[in-house]
């Protein structure tokens, strides 16, 4: 028991600490290393709570893949980062007061909420049938009561993949490419030519290459 | 003891750390979209954690589907931002009035 309040304190300080970093890293490159902790950690406190699908998918899909797509785009792009923090510390105390009056009304609706304080996490009934884990309880309910809504989550990731592919290419210029039509329409005609060169004349190449 | 207070205070304080980023990084859209999955991961540990306190797995379903659609977001706003990147030169969104219809 001491041990779960233990990793609960140890993945909570971690987890804010991060988030802190996240928000106000100097290099967005290291911002990015600081969500990759706080998802870490996020995962933690997933598989204190009896989640443990959920810890696996947070660290396969946020660390494996978003966090890794944030790092390709702010490698990718050259930008001038000091230029974009102007405004840091002007910001500051209108954030500050913003977040903090935000802060103050969750805790306060949360501290005065009984169910919430009383009573010990895992202490209600409920949780898995006999015999099954968490993975097998997501996947009888997923797979059954929310097979369409689970499609339609489907969906959503297509036109995602669709349209940031529609939204990033472009035909660039000057790239030759091969056009297997025009390969095949090629006739001797249209390609070789005959010529009766004078001695010492050479062969004039211009237009040869087309 | 850990109950649920607990769990929704972390949440609490991560989501106000996210709102409070986009404040501080006004101009740098790559920090706001990772304020932005901040601001979900929060919401996610409260559905994580009420799922876990009330015994039903719905809750934890329903972080699966905020776990799709920020991945997706994530994607559409990096593709949106490299667009940008590519007409502007750069990635300050705060003077982007280009957009105006």
């Amino acid at each position: 028991m001491t041990t779960a309040i233990f990793s609960f304190y140890l993945f909570a300080f971690v987890l804010i600490t991060s988030a802190v970093l996240v928000i106000t890293s100097k290099n967005p490159v290291h911002s990015v290393l600081w969500l990759i902790v706080s998802f870490f950690n996020a995962g933690g406190l997933f598989i204190l709570l009896g989640a443990e699908f959920l810890a696996m998918l947070l660290i396969i899909v946020y660390v494996g893949a978003v966090a890794v797509l944030f790092l390709f785009v702010v490698m990718m792009l050259d930008i001038d980062f000091d230029t974009l923090r102007k405004g840091f510390w002007k910001n500051l105390p209108l954030g500050l007061a913003v977040s903090g009056v935000i802060l103050a009304e969750m805790v306060l609706a949360v501290g005065v909420w009984e169910p919430a304080r009383v009573v010990a996490m895992g202490a209600q009934p409920g949780g898995p049938p006999a015999g099954m884990s968490n993975t097998q309880w997501i996947g009888a309910v997923l797979y059954t009561d929310y097979l369409l809504v689970f499609q339609a989550a489907g969906m959503v990731l297509l036109v995602a993949l669709i349209g940031a592919i529609v939204l990033t290419h472009r035909t660039r210029e000057g790239v030759r490419r091969q056009n297997i039509g025009a390969q095949i329409a090629r006739t001797p005609g249209g390609s070789t030519r005959a010529v009766q060169p004078a001695i010492g004349g050479g062969v004039d190449l211009k237009g040869m290459d087309k | 003891m850990i109950g649920l207070s607990h769990y929704l205070t972390v949440s609490a304080v991560v989501f106000v750390l996210g709102v409070l980023g986009i404040f501080l990084n006004r101009k740098n859209v790559i920090i706001i979209l990772m304020s932005i999955e901040l601001i979900l991961l929060a919401v996610n540990i409260n559905f994580v954690a009420f799922a876990s306190h009330l015994g039903q797995v719905h809750g934890q379903i329903f972080a699966m589907f905020v776990l799709t659609v920020a991945a997706g977001e994530a994607a559409i706003g990096l593709a949106i931002l490299v667009i940008y990147f590519r007409n502007r030169g750069t990635i300050a969104v705060d003077d982007s009035t280009m957009l105006k219809g």
